[in-house]
């Protein structure tokens, strides 16, 4: 508390702080708790038989013998749940059109991917269940498996699903202009295929949950890994036939989601069924191997893109034909169609681009599904755009600098629509591209490379441009009839000490969100930021909200806990205004103590409000009732999304002769608006970026033929190691949104967006002079000396 | 059910008698049976560095041993460490410079860090990030936490040892 002379200073400035999280000093101490951590009697642990091939018909499951293993409590199938779980079907109103099959937490007569959960073992331990799966015997009929995606959409090919005519789930056509006109004029024409290889999320911590059941009320406790608690309430409620103010779901701390940790999965269904058929509480943590085998997969893409240009070297035209593959289902409740359509709709979105031809078509395949994970779409629609322009560039004949300022939306264009129909409010893209310019030194580069490649070292420059979507309006999901909420809630509490406590509906996985919330309260309450305690992820004890997704937890919940803020400011200086008789206008909130607003003489402290408003409210005036916690909520208004902007850069070394890859620099100039704690923001670029580099450089879902997964382990799914990274410059633009009353954009997926479009292009920088294109990702090894034909 | 085995160990310098199956591993004594959960399983086949402990002065990957084999062993864990200054100084750098998000890998990441800093007490930024590599991090992006541990480095005696 700051009192010097009788007078407040103001220190409860805290928006814009790089204050440490409190969460963060607990877990340097081993004091984190995760679901695995929590303590339970009479807990019981679930395993699963999973299907061992791509596809097969399921003939007979021979159980006897596992249910007789002493410690075996329960074994269940698909159909013996299907009186207590209703089947759940992942599509979405405004996707016209898609289709996929109902889905029920085990497989039921087929199996469809190697990996989906068939048989369920409930046990004393987790060790008997295991051993009790070894006594299950299944005969299956095996089928031909649909693995890569120009065999999904073969036309005289297996389908997948009978029931269907195709192995197509959805497509969608978006166009702009006269694209066909603008290739008929183009002075230009450049065109590619890429293909992105299929990566997973890799949490740390895997997916976990104990579902706890108590039969007397019909009441569920489910403590589980999850981002977005109030989702999974709404979803237990309506597939197990229970009521809403019965099930309360609780997200302890949350080891890593990134977007995975949101889908439905048939595992945490079925150990939700588990606790109601036994009355006890379930228990199932993932293993990593089942991660690698059942945690949704992302960005399987083969797009063939064609890019039209003026002879000026101005982008006329996209044309777009996007294919993926997502696996047997669409997943539930979000659609595996999101992220084609934000790659589609992404593509060019930088540039003033006029005209624009875009395809998608979303395909079933025997392998895990696919779904929505950190920077959905962007690193798609980013990578083939910014290859493109590179491509672009060298046929012009201009830099990549040069080509990208010729095209890139310019101040005087705001509000501006993309081709692909982005509302963007404003954007920054001059600023920043002029800043990464001079941050990385640019002619410094391009001379130091020249000198290297005489040398025989290839060094590559990559540049990327990009817009990230954040703080989704009701647009996103609500719309299509998915009961996601895009509103938040906060309650703000004053407690009898004088501290503050603050309740909200958005959640925290290791982003600093809590941090951030309480910076926002004590802000605009005017109280030290010690005094504030952040309270998330339990449906019983915080407000209904979206949560955290899709970058929309400091923009969206930071508006919600701003104006809670400001409303429990309000009743406090109310209530001041009461007790020093004369008008709350009179007085302000500095530091935790109330002031003359005149002249910022301290006259009372919060403490002392707190003292007398819950234990002497008898020394108040007659039938006065202070008012000491407040409830707001916030919905965001006005364009779908708001975006924000950025450009990337790396600088590397290939080694021609063993296709390594070195990361020699990596930059990011980012624009999210008003910076709420840079630290914290530096740090979600930082961790984005990496995300990016792991895709670009070494992670791949690698299946077999028959649809085997070949690289579910951690041996074998290569991510990023400390060695393997650069250190990674930042600068920021600000161009706060005028969406929302605090200013701030979201920046959870700006450095995925576009990291690894940069490496690709670095790489393909690096080998011009020797003449391969890279155009597959991850950029192995092996497909480096295969471009420059050295195998 | 499987049966059980007395064993014995120096557990964060407490005494500790247990009962062990032969194919319970030192990580799931330490978190299922001790309650000592900052020792987390990432992966269980010794490639993730979550479950890192100390066992006799040597780091080790809890998932890979069996608690069995370690009768009579000294056994340090993350939450361990009591009276160690370098450690506390690794905890207070790791939380001031965000060197951790989600806090799953934090435990094996710290012990690998003091392990690092007690052999090396003046490690080069890339030697920092080389013997950090068998942990591995999924939100950091590894920079903050090699910020940390060169931090923490700087502040001790050009001679020390550290500890």
């Amino acid at each position: 508390m700051s009192t010097t002379s009788g007078k407040a200073q103001r220190h409860s400035q805290f928006v814009g702080q790089d204050k440490p999280r409190r969460n963060a000093i607990r877990h340097a101490h081993g004091r984190g708790r995760f679901v695995d951590d929590i303590a339970f009697g009479n807990l019981a642990h679930l395993a699963f038989l999973r299907s061992p091939y791509a596809h097969a018909e399921i003939l007979e499951i021979d159980t006897e013998a596992a249910r007789a293993l002493p410690g075996v409590v329960d074994v269940f199938t698909g159909p013996d749940l299907v009186d207590i779980c209703t089947p759940w079907v992942g599509k979405l109103d405004h996707f016209s059109g898609l289709r996929t099959p109902e889905q029920y937490p085990l497989a039921m007569e087929r199996a469809r991917w190697n990996g989906e959960p068939v048989v369920a073992v409930v046990a004393e331990s987790r060790a008997i269940a295991e051993d009790a799966l070894d006594l299950i015997m299944v005969e299956w009929a095996e089928l031909p498996a649909i693995i890569g995606i120009d065999n999904s959409r073969s036309t005289n090919g297996p389908i997948l699903h009978p029931q269907y005519d195709s192995n197509v789930a959805f497509v969608m056509n978006l166009t702009a202009g006269d694209a066909k006109a603008a290739f008929r004029d183009a002075a230009y024409i450049v065109e590619d295929t890429l293909e992105l290889g299929r990566q997973t999320g890799l949490t740390l911590e895997p997916r976990s949950i104990v579902a706890d059941f108590d039969p007397s009320l019909r009441k569920l406790t489910a403590y589980h890994s999850t981002q977005t608690p109030y989702q999974m309430q709404d979803v237990f409620v309506r597939h197990f036939n229970l009521s809403e103010e019965n099930v309360r779901v609780i997200s302890p701390d949350v080891g890593g989601s990134f977007g995975m940790k949101l889908h439905v999965y048939g595992e945490e269904m079925a150990a939700v069924a588990a606790s109601i058929r036994l009355g006890r509480p379930v228990k199932f943590i993932a293993d990593r191997m089942e991660s690698f085998l059942s945690d949704i997969h992302l960005r399987e893409h083969k797009v063939h893109a064609r890019m039209a240009l003026n002879s000026g070297g101005e982008i006329l035209a996209m044309e777009v034909d996007d294919a993926t593959g997502i696996g047997p289902f669409s997943v539930y409740p979000r659609t595996s169609a999101m992220e084609g359509n934000q790659a589609l709709r992404l593509m060019g979105a930088p540039y003033k681009m006029p005209h624009y031809d875009g395809t998608l078509t979303v395909l079933f395949q025997n392998k895990a599904p696919t779904c929505q994970y950190r920077a959905v779409g962007h690193p798609i629609g980013v990578t083939v755009t910014e290859h493109l322009v590179d491509l672009a560039a060298k046929a012009v004949g201009l830099n990549p600098f040069e080509i990208r300022r010729r095209n890139i939306v310019t101040q005087d264009m705001y509000p501006h629509t993309t081709a692909t129909g982005y509302i963007l409010e404003r954007l920054s893209h001059e600023e920043c591209l002029a800043k990464l310019e001079a941050l990385m030194d640019y002619p410094k580069l391009i001379a130091e490379q020249k000198e290297m490649r005489e040398r025989g070292i290839y060094r590559g420059i990559g540049i990327a441009a990009f817009i990230e979507i954040t703080n989704p309006g009701p647009a996103f999901y609500g719309i299509g009839g998915a009961r996601i909420s895009s509103q938040d809630g906060c309650v703000i509490k004053l407690e009898p000490s004088g501290k503050i406590r603050v309740s909200v509906s958005v959640t925290e996985q290791g982003q600093g969100t809590e941090t951030i919330m309480a910076q926002v309260a004590a802000t605009y309450l005017g109280v030290d930021l010690d005094h504030v305690d952040v309270v998330t992820g339990d449906t019983e004890r915080t407000p209904y909200g979206g949560a955290t997704w899709a970058s929309r937890g400091a923009g969206i919940g930071g508006a919600t806990v701003m104006k809670a803020a400001l409303a429990m400011k309000e009743n406090i200086l109310e209530i001041a205004g009461v007790i020093l008789q004369g008008e709350a206008d009179d007085f302000d909130l500095v530091d935790g103590q109330i002031v003359d607003r005149s002249n910022q003489q301290v006259r009372m402290s919060l403490a002392e409000i707190g003292r007398i408003a819950y234990f002497r409210p008898d020394t108040l005036p007659q039938d006065y009732h202070p008012q000491l916690s407040v409830s707001r909520h916030f919905v965001p208004q006005g364009t779908p999304f708001d975006f924000t902007n950025g450009v990337q850069a790396s600088y590397l070394e290939v080694d021609v002769e063993t296709g390594i890859v070195k990361l020699l620099n990596h930059w990011v100039v980012e624009d999210c608006g008003i910076i709420l704690n840079q630290q914290l923001v530096d740090e979600q670029i930082r961790g984005g970026v990496v995300h990016g580099l792991g895709g670009v450089l070494f992670e791949e879902c690698l299946y077999s033929e028959n649809g085997q997964m070949m690289s579910a382990t951690m041996a074998d799914y290569l991510a990023p190691l400390a060695s393997e990274m650069p250190d990674i410059q930042i600068d920021h633009v600000c161009t706060p949104t005028e969406m929302t009353p605090l200013g701030a954009k979201g920046v959870g997926e700006a450095g995925t967006a576009a990291a690894g479009a940069v490496v690709l292009n670095a790489v393909n920088d690096a080998l011009r002079p020797l003449g391969g294109t890279l155009r597959t990702t991850p950029l192995t090894p092996e497909r480096i000396l295969k471009a420059l034909g050295k195998i | 059910m499987d049966p059980l085995i007395p064993v014995s160990y120096t557990i964060n310098g407490k005494s500790v008698q247990q009962q062990v199956s032969v194919r319970t591993t030192l990580t799931d004594m330490l978190r299922h049976q001790m309650g000592l959960t900052a020792t987390h399983a990432g992966c269980e086949q010794g490639s993730c560095g979550a479950c890192t402990v100390v066992v006799d002065g040597l780091m080790v990957r809890s998932c890979l041993i069996f608690a069995i084999q370690l009768d009579g062993a000294r056994i340090e864990t993350s939450e361990g460490f009591a009276d160690d200054q370098l450690m506390d100084e690794l905890r207070r750098n790791f939380a001031d410079r965000n060197a951790l998000q989600c806090g799953f890998c934090t435990g094996g990441m710290l012990v690998a860090a003091h392990d690092l800093l007690s052999r090396t007490p003046h490690p080069e930024r890339a030697e920092i990030r080389e013997k950090i590599s068998g942990n591995f991090c999924r939100c950091t992006g590894y920079e903050a936490i090699v910020d940390a541990i060169s931090k923490t480095a700087q502040a001790l005696p050009l001679e020390d040892s550290g500890k």
